[in-house]
């Protein structure tokens, strides 16, 4: 029903354009010189005021509809379905939606619930029917307005074009709002989490074991939520993994944009980036199954204690996976070293390796730098691979042969599985996701910002 | 004069220190030139590794996951007795007999037939257990197609069972104990007959392309997550590509440098280094807890998805409107069009196709992500075939994430026949974006 609305007001704009631009060429007497802008504009005048104040409407209506009817129901339960305590309330508007949209109930519905959820679907109807009439009222009632507007003199291009700069105001400034979204959503649930738990428990503790009790009566550990373990995890891969992809990712870049003729970085540049374009889940079954493995093969053939999730086999892997990132990065930041150093450098006798080692590299290194954080910052948030190679148990340890546990896996499953949203354990989900942003956050304007200014030095 | 002249000798240096000079530089020579060679060699090997492990990781995928492609299915004799199947005992040959038939005897009695000299209850279960647990809804299938096969006696081939596949694709040690494999001596006795009487046989897997999410791997496929995907992906090109094209247009040709436009530009670089797991907890608590979208959708998915492609789309979307000539626009201008006109007529129609190349990209990137989705719930076993955006539903990569963790052999073939499949869908879209760059893209 919604979405037939949602067409027809495309069908009807559409109408209204070419309704719009006829009334221009009856006002203008045929001739178009005599019109202020083009037809199409006043085409367009008209579409909007047809398509838009409705457009809004609907979209108001659609998101409050639910809500507002949902408490009209419920007012009209009686008393004591009506007292009960949040939750179970809760529990019986889930069984009420379930109801209306037709899907299966666990638990026979009783007779009062039912009653509600025929009443929620007359009222729905009734609703239905409201916003077509407002919706179509909106739509006449614009052309007409449109219609009458329409002259000569109306300047319907400057109308049009305010609009459509109002639109893309509005598109540039969503980023801004994603961010305060994001900021927010984690922020407000953090709160409720450090009101739970402490914050210097939450930063400092050594230990980490989120399960809590369900009951009060429960006899079941209370929950420690230490996140330091977490972060030794974290920083224990993304060093491996850095110490996989720094030196082969730069000397790769350092390879392809001094040595290699024109035609082999043709090829191999785009070759290695196709690491870059592998989804990540496709790295975490190859750590999990067949480098994990591996290792502890040739661990055991070296009489070494290898656990078979390793946080190697896991940084290993995501060591590869970073490489692209950081040899794309650091090629661009040593072409923009001016030749002029270079010639310079050879012209007193240095030799291709020297003038890289002492010149070029000295000259790069605070853009090289940058996009070595950048490669950081996007190895701390990577999940995937570590959702499926590095295990759970959260270890204090420093040993890559055992098994260590993240930040971004125990955000994963902390949230899948229960989703009540007022015990400790999911709120910690956030206040995690809150420390990750704040941190990537942070290494990331280090990194543009150095990473810019460098670029502006040579420019 | 064209030749370099070298620094005249000078009186006052003794011979011996000159040719000192020459014997160390000369000496020196040697070090510096090797030095260079390992250099270049260290260079050599850095990029050979990084190729390798392309290589690698192709091959690796590839030789696991490509005999997923064919199942194995096993050749049985079929008498469709309606006496036997009938359970009401009624006798009648209406739909309604048909319906409520049970065809699992059919089954047995089929393969009793092939091997009558099966007894004993563990002996016949392990017989029952050659071919797969949906045999029976199979033939139910086949008799709704065909009613008139009732009473005919027919060589049906039916789905084998995982065990009976892995045993046929040689993915099990016969030299193992027989309580060490997944498969019983018995089984094995039976599948080397049907062998040998050629009544057992690898076909084109279809199932894995027409099936949704199965707990047997002989029948799960992937049309589900194929489904989810291409409906998460369509939620987030419809949002993303209209929002990042207006944003690039306003930042690169309306706006005016100044502090709110650099703040705008910081956020969208920052966003575009978010870890992904990140928007899927805004996802969770925004879109789920705040607004009630339905949890597991297409619809929550691709708006998720759509925030993340958004830097990507914006970043792309200003590379391609900075490389129009500025000529363009001033030609516009002074031909008496409007500003909105100068971009909408000229500008924006040459920058299209950079837009379009970064675009697919940013979709070819959002077809792989993951992370974000299992926070939303779209991670959840789920057979059927979602239908709309609203319908319970997961992707691709999450499909493969699930089966990953599955143990039996036959879900590590499948799992990686499902990378093949996202692999060959990725390198599709950036294929695309390549030949669109190749094919429009001016040098002015």
């Amino acid at each position: 029903m919604q979405f037939f609305l949602l067409l027809a007001l495309v069908i009807l704009s559409a109408c209204a354009y070419f309704i719009g631009r006829n009334r221009a060429f009856v006002v203008a007497s045929g001739k178009i010189r005599n019109l202020h802008s083009l037809p199409s504009f006043y085409g367009c005048y008209t579409a909007l005021w047809c398509g838009l104040p409705a457009l809004i409407v609907f979209l108001i209506w659609v998101t409050l509809q639910p809500g507002i009817l949902i408490n009209l129901v419920l007012s009209g339960l009686p008393k004591e379905l009506q007292d009960l305590p949040q939750d179970r309330l809760n529990l019986v508007v889930n069984d009420l939606k379930n109801l209306v949209s037709g899907h299966f109930i666990s638990n026979t519905p009783d007779g009062i619930v039912l009653e509600a959820a025929n009443r929620y679907q007359d009222m729905r109807a009734i609703g239905n029917a409201a916003l077509l009439v407002t919706v179509l009222t909106l739509v006449s009632g614009g052309i007409a307005y449109a219609w009458c507007k329409i002259s000569p003199k109306l300047r319907a291009r400057n109308c049009v074009e305010s609009v459509i700069n109002i639109f893309l105001i509005t598109s540039s400034t969503i980023a801004v709002f994603i961010t305060i979204g994001i900021v927010l959503s984690v922020l407000f649930e953090s709160i409720r989490f450090f009101h739970q738990v402490p914050i210097t428990k939450f930063l400092f503790g050594l230990q980490w074991s989120p399960q809590i009790a369900f009951n009060s009566d429960q006899v079941s550990p209370s929950g420690a939520f230490g996140t330091a373990p977490l972060f030794a995890g974290t920083l224990l891969i993304s060093s491996i993994a850095m110490l996989v992809a720094v030196p082969i990712g730069l000397m790769s870049a350092l390879y392809l944009s001094e040595y290699a003729s024109p035609k082999f970085r043709a090829i191999a540049k785009p070759a290695l980036e196709i690491l870059a374009g592998i989804p990540t889940v496709v790295y975490g079954f190859f750590a999990a199954l067949n480098a994990a493995p591996l290792i502890r093969e040739i661990g055991t053939l070296l009489g070494l204690q290898v656990a078979s999730e390793s946080a190697l086999a896991a940084g290993l892997v995501m060591g590869i996976m970073i490489i692209p990132f950081v040899s794309s990065l650091s090629d661009d930041v040593i072409n923009a070293v001016p030749q002029s150093m270079r010639d310079g450098s050879y012209a007193l006798g240095a030799t291709k390796s020297e003038t890289i080692k002492r010149v070029l590299l000295p000259a790069a290194l605070p853009g090289i730098v940058g996009s070595i954080l950048l490669a950081v910052s996007r190895a701390i948030g990577e999940t995937m691979i570590v959702l499926m190679a590095a295990g759970l148990s959260a270890n204090l340890t420093a040993n890559p042969l055992e098994a260590v546990t993240t930040v971004t896996v125990q955000i994963v499953t902390l949230l899948t599985g229960d989703q009540e949203f007022d015990n400790s354990k999911t709120l910690a989900a956030f206040a995690l996701g809150l420390l990750l942003f704040i941190v990537t956050l942070i290494l990331n304007i280090i990194a543009l910002h150095v990473v810019h200014k460098y670029r502006e030095q040579y420019e | 004069m064209n030749k370099i002249m070298l620094p005249a000798s000078t009186p006052e240096r003794p011979k011996s220190a000159r040719r000192d000079i020459k014997t160390i530089v000369n000496a020196s020579l040697a070090r510096q030139h090797a030095a260079e060679r390992r250099f270049r060699w260290y260079g050599l090997i850095a990029i050979s590794l990084g190729l390798a492990f392309v290589l690698l990781m192709f091959g690796n995928i590839i030789g696991k996951g490509y005999r997923a492609f064919w199942q194995t299915y096993i050749q049985i004799p079929i008498t469709f007795d309606l006496s036997i199947m009938d359970t009401s005992g009624s006798g009648k040959r209406d739909l309604q007999t048909i319906d409520g038939a049970d065809y699992s005897v059919l089954v047995r009695s089929g393969l009793r037939k092939l091997f009558p000299k099966a007894e004993g209850k563990s002996q016949l279960r392990a017989l029952y257990g050659l071919v797969s647990a949906d045999s029976p809804y199979e033939l139910k299938r086949k008799i709704q197609q065909t009613p008139n096969l009732i009473g005919v006696e027919k060589e049906i081939w039916l789905l084998a069972s995982a065990q009976v596949d892995t045993l046929f694709k040689g993915n099990i040690n016969r030299m193992l104990d027989e309580s060490e494999r997944s498969i019983k001596n018995d089984q094995i006795e039976w599948v080397d007959k049907l062998q040998a009487a050629g009544r057992i046989e690898e076909k084109f897997n279809i199932a894995l392309f027409i099936n949704g999410d199965s707990r047997e791997p002989e029948q799960a496929g992937i049309r589900g997550a194929l489904m989810g995907s291409l409906l998460t992906l369509l939620i987030t090109f419809l949002l993303s590509f209209p929002i990042g094209v207006a944003t690039a247009v306003y930042l690169e040709e309306f706006a005016t440098k100044g502090r709110w436009t650099d703040f705008i530009e910081v956020n969208i670089n920052n966003l575009a280094a978010v870890p992904s797991i990140v928007f899927g907890l805004l996802g969770l608590a925004v879109f789920i807890n705040f607004f009630g979208l339905p949890r597991s959708s297409p619809l929550v998915g691709g708006l998720v998805l759509s925030l993340m492609t958004l830097p990507v789309i914006i970043i792309a979307g200003r590379a391609a409107l900075a490389s129009v000539p500025p000529s363009i626009r001033q030609a516009a201008l002074g031909m008496g069009a409007s500003k909105l006109q100068m971009v909408g007529h000229h500008v924006l129609p040459l920058a299209m196709p950079g837009m379009l190349t970064g675009s697919i990209i940013g979709m070819a990137r959002a077809l792989g992500e993951s992370a974000p989705l299992l926070m939303i719930g779209m991670v959840a076993f789920i057979v059927d075939v979602p239908k709309n955006f609203f319908d319970p539903a997961t992707v691709l990569p999450v499909q493969i994430y699930l089966w990953s963790d599955l143990p039996e052999r036959a879900f590590v073939e499948r799992t990686s026949a499902a990378i093949m499949i996202l692999l060959a869908f990725m390198i599709l879209m950036n294929g695309l974006a390549i030949i669109l760059r190749k094919r429009f893209e001016r040098r002015w």
